[in-house]
């Protein structure tokens, strides 16, 4: 036994239950009350925390190719571990789009470099350009399991279709951007009262709501399983929940701004608050915290965008849209939870179990080379761990952030919850909040 | 959140000036006035002051009847001629901003195609003060602020009162009817809230697409019928179609929207006879107004242009007289 994880709660099907996990080789060995620890092993103090599978974000912008200035794979995955991730999937719009194997190649063999574990979700039409589709087979082959061309959604129903006949055969599931960019008219807000106010042009939630629907149905059609990514209006989420009802292959996430924030955030027009889908009204957040509670929502993910400050401070309308996620969404999560109270089964299930089966990586994975993630806490499992301390408070600071970028809109907030150590495969990559 | 006074503050929009802060600017409006028939055509209430002129849009009126306010008021104006600046260039609004501000100036009149360009503008620069001369689809205070001191001025004329001395009392009740393209409209949204902050009672009128969203919560009511709500109307205010702003889709022509929301010869006709006709301009003859009305007994409008003056001196002096030196 090489290192012990002493003290923590270690989280299981019956609730946290007090327990010391050895690791050796890669691998959880032991789990077990005052394990002994030979004198040469490491130990890492879990006292008060929980100990649960290392979180797995399936929405992440690493910007790598193309704009390292924002976000660099490594500076990406650093600020991945410093949220208590272990493994992300990293998003295929970079420039060029992440569309051949060759491309897939590059960002895993950069990936097998960073200190967590980057899984690459590919482009679903060439170019992202929605109109032919991407060698999505060339890519499956390298362990890719997750299709998307985030950003935007595929705007032409019949590729659309294509697509997911065509994944289905491959055991792809499809992810969509849902918001239809024609109804959404180059909006740069929720559209409603406060837009109108504003004399900001708006991109009505209908926009996502039809888009979802339409999607919903070719799921049907095809049987190809289908994610809903950044899910932000009520109106949507009452039709996924339906349409799971059913029996169709649908799963969800949503991020921790659309739980935590709403549309009067942007009422200052500053662009640290503009994304896509926008920040909804008040009704629509409390819709998707009691759809996080009530199990209607299968996984919160963070749509980690970074931008360089040159790009996000301009005008609103000219600013992309897009906000730092990976380092306060555990925090958040827990937050919405309802904090204290919240329980750590749902807490792993939404940010590690279930988004590590939505993006494949429950099971260890020869083609991509990447170990299993968000399993159970049990010898012979991947030792993919995060030591997580629910109680901790601390302060989101833009100049406390791993990531290239600044762009947080949570600076000055008070968190509770945060990472106090991670394991990726075994190794230590954050010991007391300091990487290794 | 009402705002009691613009002095020594920005002016970015008048959806919370109060109405006693409202009635400030006007009354010191009309003192101004007097300054325009003078041989001499200038005060120095602002001498030693620099006021930076900064337009990324075109303007014709507004540009340069804010120019000529300051040089009444012997002010230093700085007037950055965009199109040919280092904006050209790719300069980002805050360095073109902090560039001004490091020659040392007072106030910054804006106007931007970008809603909240004026905002960001006074969180770059917090100790220069800033009027916004138009952003986006957002507000246009001056503009509202003179269409209100234009207005009082005509219905006090009328009820041969001074405009000071009646207070906000001739717009209780006063039936102000707005028409045309309000979505894209920034004057529509600062007539809005001047007119109702003054206790008018305001309707508009629009196709359905040039509605704004949201509509329902504006303190307003929105008409279906326009030739009806022409009959009942003290003042009607046109606003033309933006078309460099996307309206041209929103309505199948020119043609039809004349025919639909243009204020033709006949419903002019509609008109009680004591109604007035006002525009912000640019004024489009024959879309949105028609020739001969634009040029009738009951058109304010070279009024509304005149005032220009008089209440941006007004905005000005007020907004930088009420400012310390040492707060810069």
């Amino acid at each position: 036994m090489r290192l012990v994880v002493r003290g923590g709660e270690v989280v299981g099907p019956d609730g946290p239950v007090r327990a010391d996990v050895g690791v050796e080789d890669g691998r959880i060995v032991v789990v077990g009350p005052d394990l002994e620890a030979p004198g040469d092993a490491r130990i890492v103090d879990a006292t008060g925390c929980w100990v649960g599978p290392g979180l797995v974000d399936l929405h992440a912008h690493l910007r790598e190719p193309g704009h390292e200035e924002a976000e660099t794979i490594e500076s990406g995955a650093r600020a991945a571990a410093r949220g208590g991730y272990s493994a992300v999937v990293a998003m295929p719009n970079t420039e060029p789009a992440l569309d051949t194997a060759a491309m897939v190649a590059f960002v895993q063999a950069r990936g097998r470099e960073a200190c967590v574990e980057v899984a690459v979700a590919g482009a679903v039409t060439q170019g992202r350009r929605g109109e032919l589709l991407a060698p999505m087979a060339e890519m499956a082959a390298l362990g890719v399991r997750l299709f998307t061309d985030d950003g935007r959604g595929v705007e032409d129903p019949l590729v659309l279709r294509r697509a997911m006949e065509y994944a289905r055969g491959l055991g792809a599931r499809i992810a969509e951007h849902c918001e239809d960019e024609r109804l959404a008219a180059g909006g740069v807000m929720h559209e409603g009262a406060l837009s109108g106010r504003l004399g900001l042009v708006g991109r009505p939630a209908l926009a996502e709501e039809l888009m979802v629907a339409r999607d919903l149905e070719l799921a049907r059609l095809t049987g190809c399983p289908l994610h809903v990514m950044h899910l932000s209006s009520a109106r949507a989420l009452t039709l996924v929940v339906a349409a799971r009802a059913e029996g169709l292959p649908v799963t969800c996430e949503v991020t921790p701004h659309h739980l935590t924030l709403d549309e009067t955030a942007v009422e200052g027009y500053d662009p640290l608050f503009k994304v896509h889908p926008p920040l909804r009204p008040r009704a629509d957040v409390e819709a998707l915290v009691a759809g996080l509670a009530g199990g209607a929502i299968d996984a919160v993910a963070t749509d980690h965008a970074p931008h360089a400050p040159e790009t996000k401070d301009r005008t609103f309308d000219e600013a992309p849209p897009g906000m730092l996620g990976l380092e306060h969404a555990a925090a958040l999560t827990l937050e919405a939870l309802g904090g204290a109270a919240a329980s750590a089964a749902a807490f792993f299930a939404l940010l590690s179990r279930h988004p590590a089966r939505i993006a494949g990586l429950d099971v260890a994975d020869p083609r991509s080379g990447l170990g299993a993630h968000g399993g159970r806490v049990a010898a012979g499992e991947d030792a993919n761990l995060v030591v997580f301390d629910p109680r901790r408070r601390w302060r989101a600071s833009r100049e406390d952030l791993a990531s290239r970028a600044r762009n947080t809109p949570y600076h000055g907030r008070e968190l509770t919850g945060r990472a106090r150590a991670l394991l990726v495969a075994g190794r230590v990559v954050l010991d007391a909040e300091e990487l290794a | 959140m009402s705002v009691a006074s613009i002095r020594g503050r920005s002016l970015l929009g008048l959806a919370d000036l109060s109405r006693e802060g409202v009635l400030e600017v006007l009354d010191t409006a009309e003192t101004f006035v007097e300054v325009h028939s003078r041989e001499v055509k200038k005060v120095p209430a602002l001498r030693g002051r620099v006021v930076a002129s900064l337009f990324y849009e075109e303007s014709t009126r507004t540009r340069l009847s804010f120019e000529t306010a300051a040089k009444r008021l012997s002010a230093d104006v700085l007037s950055l001629a965009v199109a040919s600046s280092s904006v050209k260039k790719g300069e980002s609004l805050r360095d073109t901003i902090a560039t001004i501000d490091a020659l040392g100036i007072d106030a910054v009149v804006m106007r931007h195609a970008a809603s909240g360009a004026a905002e960001a503008v006074a969180r770059y620069v917090p100790h220069v003060r800033v009027i916004n001369a138009g952003d986006g689809l957002h507000q246009h205070p001056t503009q509202g602020l003179l269409d209100a001191f234009t207005l009082r001025q005509a219905l006090a004329e009328r009820a041969g009162v001074s405009g000071p001395d009646s207070g906000a009392s001739l717009f209780a009740g006063l039936n102000v009817l707005i028409v045309g393209d309000i979505r894209h409209s920034r004057v529509a949204r600062s007539d809005v809230a001047v007119y109702t902050t003054l206790g008018a009672r305001v309707r508009l009128a629009a196709p359905g697409t040039l509605l704004p969203p949201g509509v329902a919560s504006w303190p307003v009511e929105v008409v279906d019928d326009l030739d009806a709500a022409l009959t009942e109307a003290d003042v009607v205010c046109l606003l033309r179609l933006q078309r460099e702003r996307g309206s041209g889709t929103f309505v199948p022509g020119l043609a039809e929207f004349t025919r639909t929301h243009g204020l033709t010869v006949e419903r002019h006709a509609r008109l009680r006879p004591t109604a007035f006709v006002m525009h912000p301009g640019p004024m489009i003859r024959g879309v949105e107004i028609d020739s001969a009305v634009a040029d009738a007994p009951n058109a304010l409008v070279e009024r509304q242009v005149a005032n220009g003056v008089p209440v941006r001196m007004a905005v000005l002096y007020l907004t930088i007289a009420g400012l310390g030196r040492e707060a810069g």
